[in-house]
């Protein structure tokens, strides 16, 4: 088991040697058939997808790309997707739904993007529209965080049927030091955040966010991608199998149920009104 | 209740102060935008939007919904939804404690049905005094309800949203409100319920990314700030100066996100139109 505090974890999260959503593709999918586009104005680098056959069977995968060198950074704004990048995300996702392809995603952003052409174009809209789509699919759901989980740009690949973590990855409201930033009006006290926050993949899992954390080679996926692939690989195919015994709007409905769920239990007793 | 009582007590006294001339109810207060002077009751004549240059002071929820209802028909849903402390996060409770004190709030929301020009509807409505509006559990589950309260009994849904986004003291649970939020709503709209959105200044982060921008119609207040990322954040990220209106109301109403901008003194009248163009709660 880890070792790690969650000071730690972030920097693990954060490793730019972990393996990334192109690297899953790489070694999990065969036959992987890239598409691009939003179809209104952009290619948004940040959010990778296409169709590809997972053991054979064809499915809709979809992720955050941060990129690997400095030139696919810039490509992909370090991961931070705009608002075209999540209206492309909802083509792939709508497009898997009419072909009856079960989804998978990975997640791993610092957030959406905060700039001025994304405010342009809508980007709150182009998330609230993904969490809305995304709840009412019909097909099988997974998303598995793989890094850094940050806040709304995160969730909006995220409302799954499933959602699994990488036992090192982190998800949280904001990134630590725009959270230290916020409330403490000091970004340099990150570290205090990540010890309140509950953002490890442990207090996730303790708190019902997750319903599954995927063991690390030591030290970190970084480390030994293979045996991380090997442990990604078993985790979807466990998953895939038993949401595959769900009909379609038994699917939408689990995962409603789930999330419709997520800090009830929290309240104190109020009373429902009639 | 003992609120309650406590407040309008202090009102009877300032009454009676200004009768003894102690205080003078013209007290004036400078509009934060143009600045001019304007006396205490010309601010509230004019439903807190100042006489000169037409800025919308933010208000409370309670306000906004006596301004719109029916006079009588307000009843409250949910009142009794009080928030939590998953992270235990240091101060938070003490917070909340002083913060209902203050407003009268249990939270940032306050959930009604009632009438508007003898429409039924169910409306919910966030209050920026409460730690900004911000959207933890309470709030997220608040509009969940009201969603599911206007399907059960076949209301148009109606929500004033007024939020710095989601709380960072509830921490990701805040977050996932926006998934619960977004959710309900869907359900809600795809079930042929009529969702009217309406954006007061100002609307921002986690709120604007979830029901906030789902409405079947989307209306705003003039000025009002509304966006994904702060302004300070974004000139931060991209190390130049905001143009001057940049996502305010207008702005936003010229890039294709809004209906139409509706000031003050209008809502009752545009309110009161569309609920009687979408008879049954919009259901056909």
């Amino acid at each position: 088991m880890s070792v790690y505090t969650p000071e730690e974890k972030v920097k693990v999260a954060r490793n730019p040697g972990r393996p990334g959503v192109v690297d899953f593709v790489n070694a999990l999918f065969t036959d992987f058939f890239e598409q691009r586009g939003d179809r209104q104005c952009r290619e948004d680098g940040s959010i990778y997808g296409g169709i590809a056959r997972f053991h054979g069977r064809p499915v809709t995968v979809i992720g955050h790309r941060k990129g690997k060198n400095l030139e696919e950074n810039l490509h992909c704004n370090f991961g931070m997707p705009g608002p075209e990048g999540y209206r492309k995300a909802q083509r792939l996702m709508k497009q898997a739904e009419k072909f009856g392809r079960p989804i998978i995603t990975f997640v791993d952003t610092p957030g959406a993007y905060p700039g001025k052409e994304a405010e342009e174009r809508g980007q709150g809209e182009a998330i609230a529209q993904c969490l809305a789509l995304m709840s009412s699919l019909t097909v099988p759901v997974i998303a598995i965080v793989t890094g850094e989980g940050g806040s709304g740009g995160a969730l909006a690949l995220a409302v799954a049927n499933r959602v699994l973590m990488l036992e090192h990855a982190v998800y949280s409201v904001l990134s630590p030091e725009g959270f230290a930033s916020i409330l403490w009006k000091d970004s340099s006290r990150s570290g205090e955040a990540c010890a309140v926050m509950k953002l490890t993949a442990q207090d996730l899992r303790r708190g019902g966010i997750v319903q599954g954390v995927l063991r690390e080679p030591d030290g970190g996926a970084h480390t030994d991608w293979e045996a991380t692939f090997r442990t990604v690989d078993a985790a979807l195919k466990k998953e895939l199998a038993a949401l595959d015994k769900m009909k379609g709007p038994a699917l939408a409905q689990q995962r409603y149920q789930m999330f419709r769920a997520m800090g009830q239990s929290l309240l104190p007793a109020g009373k429902e009104d009639a | 209740m003992n609120r309650f009582f406590t407040q309008r007590r202090d009102r009877l006294l300032t009454y009676q102060a200004m009768r003894e001339g102690k205080i003078t109810a013209a007290r004036r207060s400078p509009c934060p935008s143009c600045g001019a002077e304007t006396p205490a009751t010309d601010w509230s004549h004019n439903l807190q939007v100042c006489p000169k240059c037409g800025y919308h002071r933010p208000i409370g929820a309670y306000y906004r919904l006596s301004m719109i209802l029916d006079p009588g028909s307000f009843q409250e849903l949910e009142e009794k939804l009080s928030p939590s402390d998953p992270l235990d996060f240091p101060g938070y409770p003490e917070k909340l404690e002083a913060l209902e004190e203050e407003t009268g709030l249990r939270d940032a929301a306050v959930a009604a049905v009632g009438k508007v020009q003898d429409h039924k509807a169910v409306f919910v409505v966030l209050d920026s005094r409460f730690l900004m509006g911000s959207m933890g559990t309470a709030v997220g589950e608040k509009v969940a309800r009201a969603a599911e309260y206007a399907e059960r009994h076949k209301l148009s849904l109606v929500i004033f949203a007024a939020s710095g986004g989601a709380r960072m003291q509830e921490g990701i649970f805040s977050l996932m409100q926006m998934a619960k939020t977004a959710a309900a709503i869907q359900r809600f709209q795809s079930k042929g319920g009529l969702y009217i959105s309406c954006l007061t200044h100002p609307t921002t982060g986690g709120v604007t990314a979830s029901f906030a921008s789902l409405g079947d119609i989307m209306l705003s207040e003039p000025g009002a700030l509304i966006g994904f990322a702060g302004p300070r954040v974004i000139e931060q990220t991209i190390g130049e100066k905001l143009p001057e209106g940049f996502q305010r109301a207008e702005y936003l109403l010229d890039h294709g996100f809004l209906d139409q901008i509706v000031p003050r003194s209008q809502w009752r009248h545009v309110l009161g139109q569309l609920l009687s163009l979408h008879e049954k709660g919009g259901r056909s």
